[in-house]
């Protein structure tokens, strides 16, 4: 009997986390009456894909045009983290270099500036370099992560000093010690890297905000916002505003579920000793 | 707040162990090195000079990325904080008036449209912060040692219920909340089935406190006592300081909750599976309930754990941005504005780069000052 009830009470709690997911699918399948008048209604009434149709075609939304430039970004960004902060994760764990004690303590500290307060300055630094508007613009400072940077630090450290010894003493040199030897022995970690830097940029939106204004650099996320906040009025095109946040969930839950263990060591991997 | 914020704040709390970390490798890779170059010492010091020049070319790219896109930002955004510059020019070519320390001055001392915006903003982060920060707490405490629990059945279903939505974008949720809390949305359908007719949420400026007062009869929200209404601290009146969130920026609350508190779990429930069994054991076989359990063995030993989700969720919690532009932008009255985004507005609506700036600096401060604090008090809690 208490047990049920605990059941009962955890299945409330769940429904209230999937619960605005569910809402959210069920009402792209409405027409703009509809999802006013029967926000709550899991049956749409008349079922309408109008939503998808529009998603797909109209040239007034240019979701296709959002969808490339975020898989565009999201690639860059992800492929480039994984590469600068295994190279330098690699420096600062094995390699003896003078300045690298300081070098590290400057990526601590770089590590600890809020993303927010770096709005503005990006901004400022991104015009005063012309790149304000270009894919470079947008990829290179989210490519820049000194926490990334210091988790692969951490995984090099743990691989065995005698295996990057053999491979030197057979001739190897830094670069494939590095590349043939160490970095498949780090693998779970460039995992994790990697999937961290996808939901990462793949979510993106405030840098994307200050480093363009043209219409043809917006993100699925960009794009999205400005669409909502420029007619905040109530009830307007709900089920296309919805079809479009759906469009930009579905790739990090369809990461999510199948890299679950690594979000999840993400998380194992930064906590916590305290 | 992303799940990298996250593992930031987490990596910056765990830094002091690593720089052990870092000191006892350096010992072992000195050892290693004098064996191996013994006996060939030219060649020795040429492995050195070629490992030196190896580790600044592997380490260049990451140092020039965090170089130009931290460090120069930050000194040319000091630069325009005391600047009076429009955005039209170069802010380097000197032709943009000097004006010291003045940005600073409208935002924190002279009476004024920007520094009532401000505090406005810090107003109404303040509440945010302190209804949201101990709840998603609480909350992800909750529901770790519930999925934490081996005999629930649908662990690894429930594990993940909670948690994705912490993984999902935050403008892609806020547009749903946007019509889950519309005055006809789904929230008020439910509310009215038990008889409740509810606000219209983001377009509600009204106090919370304020309306909590006037329900208790203690102050007539339309008419506030003189004390109150007369008395400014800040550019604002001792009634604007209590008027607790809006019932607009109450929805983003609810929000930020429901988004962090799985992420939070999944450190707390990392924690849990590191709790030494033997403690746990020797407890039951002391005969204690579950709630003593509980209250006198598990959650003190996770004590270390809930200061650092406090930490974090006080860090993200201050720079709460993208949910503002989706949700408020600032409205209904300035009640979801909060300082983030205030710097945005001040710089690209109005083109006052320097006030932006210099606002940007200040939540920086604001962060760096409570973490500080928030980590002395804690600290001080823990040694008594």
């Amino acid at each position: 009997m208490r047990r049920a009830f605990g059941y009962a009470v955890l299945l409330v709690g769940a429904v209230c986390y999937l619960g605005p997911f569910v809402i959210q699918l069920v009402t792209t399948f409405k027409t703009d009456a509809d999802a006013v008048a029967n926000p709550l209604s899991l049956v749409p009434d008349p079922f309408s894909t109008a939503s998808y149709e529009r998603v797909a075609t109209d040239p007034s939304v240019e979701v296709p045009r959002w969808l490339a430039n975020s898989v565009l970004v999201t690639l860059c960004v992800t492929f480039g983290r994984l590469l600068v902060d295994a190279m330098a994760g690699y420096a600062l764990a094995r390699l003896r270099w003078p300045g690298r004690k300081l070098v590290f303590s400057g990526v601590l500290a770089l590590a600890a500036v809020p993303a927010v307060v770096l709005l503005i300055p990006k901004f400022l630094l991104l015009r005063q370099f012309s790149m304000y508007n270009s894919y470079l613009g947008m990829i290179l400072p989210l490519i820049t992560d000194a926490i990334g940077i210091f988790l692969l630090k951490q995984a090099f450290e743990q691989v065995p000093r005698e295996v990057e010894e053999a491979a030197r003493i057979d001739g190897a040199g830094v670069v494939r010690t590095w590349w043939n030897v160490v970095l498949p022995m780090v693998r779970p970690a460039l995992a994790t890297l990697a999937v961290l830097a996808f939901q990462n940029s793949w979510n993106e939106f405030a840098h994307f905000l200050v480093s363009t204004s043209d219409s043809r650099y917006e993100t699925l996320t960009l794009g999205l916002a400005r669409l909502v906040s420029g007619a905040l009025g109530e009830g307007q095109q709900l089920p296309l505003k919805l079809t479009i946040a759906l469009v930009s969930t579905i790739p990090v839950a369809v990461v999510f579920l199948l890299a679950q263990r690594h979000f999840i060591r993400n998380q194992l991997g930064g906590a916590v000793k305290g | 707040m992303t799940a990298e914020e996250n593992v930031t704040n987490a990596a910056l709390v765990t830094s002091g162990e690593t720089n052990a970390t870092l000191g006892t490798q350096r010992r072992r890779g000195r050892w290693g090195r004098g064996s191996a170059g013994s006996g060939r010492t030219g060649a020795g010091v040429s492995a050195k000079r070629g490992e030196a020049v190896a580790g600044w070319l592997f380490a260049a790219p990451g140092i020039a990325l965090l170089a130009t896109f931290v460090l120069l930002p930050m000194l040319l955004a000091l630069w325009v904080s005391v600047l009076d510059w429009d955005g039209t020019y170069s802010p380097l070519s000197g032709r943009a008036p000097v004006v010291g320390l003045d940005n600073y001055a409208a935002l924190l001392t002279e009476d004024g449209l920007a520094r009532r915006d401000f505090a406005l903003s810090v107003r109404n982060t303040f509440y945010f912060v302190v209804i949201s920060v101990p709840v998603q707490t609480a909350l992800a405490l909750g529901l770790a040692m519930v999925v934490h629990n081996r005999t629930l059945r649908g662990r690894g279903f429930f594990r993940a219920a909670f948690y994705f939505p912490s993984v999902t974008s935050a403008v892609a949720i806020s547009v749903v909340f946007l019509f889950l809390f519309s005055g006809s949305g789904a929230i008020n359908a439910v509310l009215g089935f038990f008889g409740i007719d509810g606000p219209t949420w983001f377009a509600d400026p009204r106090g919370v406190v304020h309306e909590l007062l006037g329900a208790l009869g203690l102050v007539d929200p339309s008419a506030p006592p003189e004390w109150l209404s007369g008395t400014r601290l800040w550019g604002l009146t001792l009634w604007e300081w209590l008027s607790g969130p809006s019932v607009a920026m109450s929805a983003v609350t609810l929000l930020m909750i429901w988004t962090t508190s799985g992420n939070f779990m999944l450190i707390f429930l990392a924690a849990l599976q590191n709790l030494p069994e033997d403690v746990l054991e020797a407890a039951d076989v002391d005969g204690t309930t579950r709630w003593q359990r509980l209250t006198k063995v598990t959650v003190p030993m996770l004590m270390p754990t809930v200061f650092v989700v406090l930490t974090m969720g006080l860090i993200g919690s201050w720079q709460v941005f993208d949910q503002i532009y989706v949700m408020g932008q600032g409205n209904p009255a300035k009640t979801t504005l909060t300082p983030a985004y205030l710097s945005y507005q001040r710089s690209f609506a109005e083109g006052s780069y320097g006030l932006g700036a210099a606002i940007a600096f200040l939540l920086f401060a604001i962060i760096v000052v409570l973490t500080w604090a928030q980590r002395r008090l804690l600290r001080d809690g823990r040694t008594s």
